[in-house]
């Protein structure tokens, strides 16, 4: 090779410079201009949203006593690798844990992370963070965070209220990026139907973090910050004093109370027993509680005002003679004779007493199936009918403007619709051959249809009201402009003119006031209660009590429905009950010799029996252990005869 | 020194070099500040404990040696290279025995509170001895005798390197294949250089039973289609031969000699394993800074992958990807520009000696240099595996920084002497 072909060599060399520049420069093309792929991962490295959270809304009964408050607990957190050597044991004695439980906690935030900040014990309480802060300077590393927890001064209302519990994945998945891991949401009750007003807005600050997770200042100097904003406060149409009386009256009963200004639609009392103290949903023992209540054999978290499915019974039938009245096929004079029972078809409905010819307020006041039955029939055979089909449906349909058969639309989740079927139900069921005698029972609410207790409170409301209601609702108000849904506002008529309520509210005051009416036990001095007295039938053991009724007559304020389970006559329990509830709002105070009543009537114990344990007996093990057993009976024999 | 304008120190040095070389040195400066910059912490330029102050210091003491090197005589270096290249294997051996241990590889000596890198000093050791030994026997490396000279003054540093060991900087070494090459190595060295890389990566890509066969078909065909030089025909079929063992030599050689991190550091460089928390988190770190630069950059101190130090060693090795963050795409564009010219301009001046010696330190410096700025780079972008060498000029270190501006101003010194002979 001569010196000319070496020298070209050197454009090899320099081609092979060129070249591997060239395929640098394309790569770094590729990673910095073509793709932004590492230029998002850039981002999410170093900056991560800071969230501040705002205090929970509060809220308030009608006369705005605390029924919710936030109370201040206090987190210790420790970043591990600030923490200095320090005296284990006098931090574990101003905060009162053994030192293993602080080890165990200490050592599991030093796996977690070095330098970001852990929680080493949840939840101090006021007094152990007082002792704490003043010697906090000795543990560097150590620091308090505070949070808020929910607090309820009465105890009261749980079913209501609620309680709120760390989201789930789920709900974290679906909240749209608003939900972290570790926030609270409301899950049952007013927490959870306002959740979006409770939790006001959280805010955030958009922090850069270096390698370490140490964070190093604000975002764009914070100009994409936002502060937080607490949640609203709620008004709660609910009067904490009726609603302590309820509850207090109910403890160790089933059942539940519902209460109602009929003029506006708003629920005063919402009881429903057994109950639980809303205190034992907060804090560390949140689970454990729980779990507890669960297992409570009477099914502590149903809540039976919107939940419990009974049947109306007696509560029903001023609703036949309205809609009788309604349509003519009655006028308030019309009697009928009632001998004790009523034969429809092969059916025969039972009166419990004998009253002859009997007339609208009669019939009420006595409670009358006959009566009821009279009318139902009339209704379903008016001549304007094509058939009975037809006529029921049309039946159906002016029940169901009284809120029966659907959700009334509380503003509380899981409210469940009554139950009232249509036509085409009962001709499935008994094929075309049905009619007036086939659904008899529902004349006197019993039979196929349910209703809430809730909306057994509201049939009174609308007959206090004489022809409409409003929508019943738990929470008068929101927030401090006190904001009322425009749906609180709307009149819901039921179709029934004003004049045909007045005899139907007759009878209803003579149940409660006149001699021979079914409550004249529960007569309040100086009120005149209207009332209707239910002893509704239950396939699974004793008769429910019930009483319905409103007061006072004139103007009323309150329209009630009380249901005590198992407890038999609607006039034993539940009307007393009622009556208690409605003097006390009324007058504030509940007088003479029935104050005396009150404290019998909370002492009274009326619960189904215990379920039966069940026991599974060991079948398979039992053959195989025989001889082992009886060899074992024997030394336990010799053994107690050596003993002796 | 026929010529007496020689004697004038400065005349003919080569000023667009030493131009391009200062802008370099203030290129790493500025981007180590931005390294080691953090929003709360001492800003200050000259705050000499920084390591930004500390290149500073560094800088200028390399311009300094720099030009002093341009004060001595231009034969000193060929006379006194068998002399260099002694003291700097003794070095190597002393740092065996004496040296510190930093991260793994034996290769610092302390002397006083200075700390010496003598694998850094076997470079332009090797290069003048090379030089010498090219310039004074002259052979052409046809015969065999040549070829292992050649290979003993490359590898004994080599392998006193590859002892630390320090495998980084011994892979430098193999550039000296280039100046050979120039100076008359068969360019089938160069390839079978080539064909092993390429067949040590599809050995780990490609399963051996397809891999196999491909090679025997293309050995086939050169040994088909040379049936009639028979000369060439057996070469090619001890080239399959040698092909097929290579494979197996490489997997054994793989399993067995190559210590677990650098096994997995060449897996994450192929794609065959993805580890974003170990090994590869260093390149997955240094590439999102590079890629988030974009085309212009994110401003000087604005990167927050450099801020908030989520690239390790990087105002040493991962410097580059301080600049591919804040000065993006155009920045990279710049530096690699840089070196390229700076290196094929070098490549032009060697070409322009008289002297073989003057000429074959030049292609040495070069490639040098290539071997640095392609191994480091590439590592930063991720198609090189993790070895840490310094980027030439730019990284952090007094070490590194001086033993580059002794090398490239020993050559500018033989330049500025180009006429005379050496």
């Amino acid at each position: 090779m001569d010196n000319y072909n070496l020298f070209n060599r050197k454009y090899v060399v320099q081609g092979l410079f060129i070249l591997t520049g060239l395929i640098l420069l394309g790569t770094l093309f590729y990673i910095q201009v073509y793709s932004d792929q590492y230029f998002r991962t850039a981002k999410s490295n170093v900056l991560r949203p800071i969230y501040t959270f705002p205090a929970r809304g509060v809220i308030l009964d009608r006369n705005e006593k605390v029924l919710v408050q936030n109370e201040p607990v206090y987190d210790l957190m420790a970043i591990p690798n600030d923490v200095k050597p320090f005296d284990t044991l006098e931090l574990c004695r101003i905060i009162d844990v053994d030192t293993a439980r602080f080890g165990k906690n200490f050592r599991k935030a030093r796996r977690l992370s070095r330098f970001q900040p852990s929680i080493i014990e949840k939840q101090l309480s006021v007094q152990i963070y007082q002792s704490l802060s003043e010697q906090l300077s000795r543990f560097p590393g150590f620091f308090v965070q505070s949070r808020t927890i929910r607090q309820y001064p009465d105890s009261i209302a749980s079913h209501f209220l609620g309680y709120i519990k760390e989201v789930t994945q789920k709900e974290i998945d679906n909240s749209q990026g608003y939900y972290r891991p570790g926030d609270y949401i409301g899950r049952q009750g007013v927490e959870r139907a306002y959740e979006k007003v409770l939790r006001g807005e959280r805010g955030v600050v958009n922090m850069l973090y270096d390698v370490h997770n140490v964070p190093k200042g604000s975002y764009a100097e914070g100009r994409f910050d936002t502060a937080a904003i607490s949640g609203e406060q709620l008004i709660s149409s609910l009067d904490s004093r009726i609603q302590k009386l309820g509850e207090e009256l109910m403890q160790n009963k089933i059942g539940s109370i519902v209460a109602i200004e009929p003029a506006t639609g708003e629920i005063l009392a919402f009881v429903s027993s057994p109950n639980y103290n809303p205190n034992l949903m907060v804090g560390r023992q949140q689970g454990n509680n729980y779990m507890d209540l669960l297992k409570n054999p009477n099914r502590v978290f149903n809540i039976r005002p919107i939940q419990g499915y009974y049947s109306p019974g007696s509560a029903f039938k001023p609703l036949d003679a309205l809609i009788g009245l309604q349509e003519g096929v009655i006028d308030e004079n019309t009697t009928f004779f009632c001998p004790g029972y009523f034969k429809a078809g092969n059916h025969t409905v039972k009166c419990e007493h004998r009253d002859g010819n009997v007339a609208v307020r009669m019939g009420l006041a006595r409670s009358c199936n006959t009566y009821a039955c009279y009318v139902f029939q009339k209704l379903l055979t008016q001549r304007k009918y094509k058939n009975q089909k037809i006529a029921y449906d049309d039946w159906r349909s002016k029940v169901k403007l009284w809120g029966l058969g659907d959700s009334l639309g509380v503003d509380l989740p899981n409210e469940r619709t009554g139950r009232l079927y249509d036509a085409a139900y009962y001709s499935r069921k008994y094929s075309k051959y049905w009619g007036y005698s086939t659904v008899i029972s529902l004349a006197i609410g019993q039979g196929e249809m349910d209703a809430t207790p809730l909306q057994m409170a509201n049939i009174m409301a609308v007959i206090a009201n004489r022809g409409y209601y409003i929508k019943p609702h738990l929470v008068k108000s929101i927030g401090k402009n006190h904001l009322i849904k425009k749906e609180y506002l709307k009149k819901n008529y039921v179709g029934v003119d004003a004049q045909h309520f007045t005899p139907v509210i007759d009878g209803m005051q003579d149940a409660v006031n006149a001699p021979w009416g079914t409550a004249i036990l529960s007569r309040i001095p100086d009120v005149v209660m209207c009332g209707k007295t239910g002893t509704v039938q239950n396939p699974r053991g004793k008769n429910h009590s019930v009483f319905i009724g409103f007061a006072p007559r004139d103007n009323p304020k309150i329209a009630i429905a009380v249901i005590v389970e198992n407890a038999g006559y609607g006039s034993t329990y539940a009307a007393p009950i009622a009556s208690y509830l409605t003097e006390k709002y009324l007058k504030d105070s509940i007088g003479g010799y029935r104050k005396a009543q009150v404290e019998w009537m909370k002492k009274q114990v009326v619960l189904p029996p215990p379920p039966k344990v069940k026991v599974k007996p060991d079948v398979k093990n039992t053959d195989s252990l025989k001889s082992d057993s009886a060899a074992r009976l024997k030394i336990n024999k010799s053994t107690i005869t050596t003993k002796q | 020194m026929s010529n007496p304008q020689s004697n004038r120190f400065f005349f003919k040095v080569d000023w667009i070099t030493i131009l391009i070389y200062m802008l370099l040195c203030a290129v790493g400066f500025v981007n180590i500040y931005a390294s080691i910059f953090t929003a709360n912490g001492d800003t200050s330029v000259f705050n000499f404990t920084t390591n930004s102050g500390k290149q500073l210091i560094f800088i200028i003491s390399a311009l300094v040696l720099g030009f002093s090197i341009l004060l001595l005589d231009g034969k000193f270096f060929s006379i006194f290279s068998p002399v260099i290249y002694g003291l700097t294997l003794l070095l190597l051996i002393a740092v065996l025995l004496v040296g510190r241990n930093v991260g793994g590889n034996q290769a610092w000596i302390a002397i006083g509170g200075f700390r010496l890198q003598p694998s850094e000093l076997a470079k332009f050791g090797t290069a003048l001895l090379l030089a010498r030994y090219i310039s004074t026997f002259n052979p052409k490396f046809r015969d065999i005798k040549s070829i292992l000279f050649a290979a003993l003054i490359i590898g004994m540093p080599l392998v006193l390197i590859l002892l630390q060991p320090d495998a980084g900087s011994a892979l430098v070494f193999l550039s000296f294949m280039f100046p050979l090459y120039r100076e008359g190595l068969s360019g089938y060295f160069l390839l079978i250089f080539l064909g092993m890389i390429v067949l040590f990566v599809a050995d780990f890509l490609v399963p051996l039973k397809i891999l196999i066969p491909v090679i025997l078909l293309i050995g086939s065909f050169f040994i088909y289609s040379n049936r009639r030089k028979q000369k060439i025909m057996f070469s090619a079929i001890i080239a399959t031969i040698l092909a097929i063992s290579y494979l197996f030599v490489v997997k054994f050689a793989y399993e067995k000699v190559l210590k677990q991190h650098q096994r997995t550091r060449i897996e994450i460089i192929l794609g065959l394993k993805t580890d974003p928390k170990g090994v590869g988190y260093n390149v997955i770190q240094s590439k999102i800074a590079i890629g988030s630069g974009q085309l212009t950059g994110r401003g000087f101190l604005q990167g927050t992958q450099t801020k908030y130090g989520y690239v390790p060693e990087q105002s040493t090795d991962f410097i580059f990807s301080t600049i591919g963050e804040e000065w993006g795409f155009t920045g990279c564009f710049v530096v690699i520009g840089l070196f390229i010219f700076l290196m094929v301009r070098l490549i032009n001046m060697a070409e322009r000696q008289r002297s073989s010696f003057s000429r074959v330190y030049g292609y040495c410096v070069a490639c040098i240099l290539f071997f640095h700025v392609f191994i480091n780079i590439g590592m930063s972008i991720g198609i090189v595996p993790v070895i840490g060498i310094p980027l030439p000029f730019i990284s952090y270190g007094g070490s590194s920084l001086w033993s580059f501006t002794v090398l490239l101003f020993i050559f500018l010194k033989l330049d500025s002497n180009r006429m005379g002979f050496i």
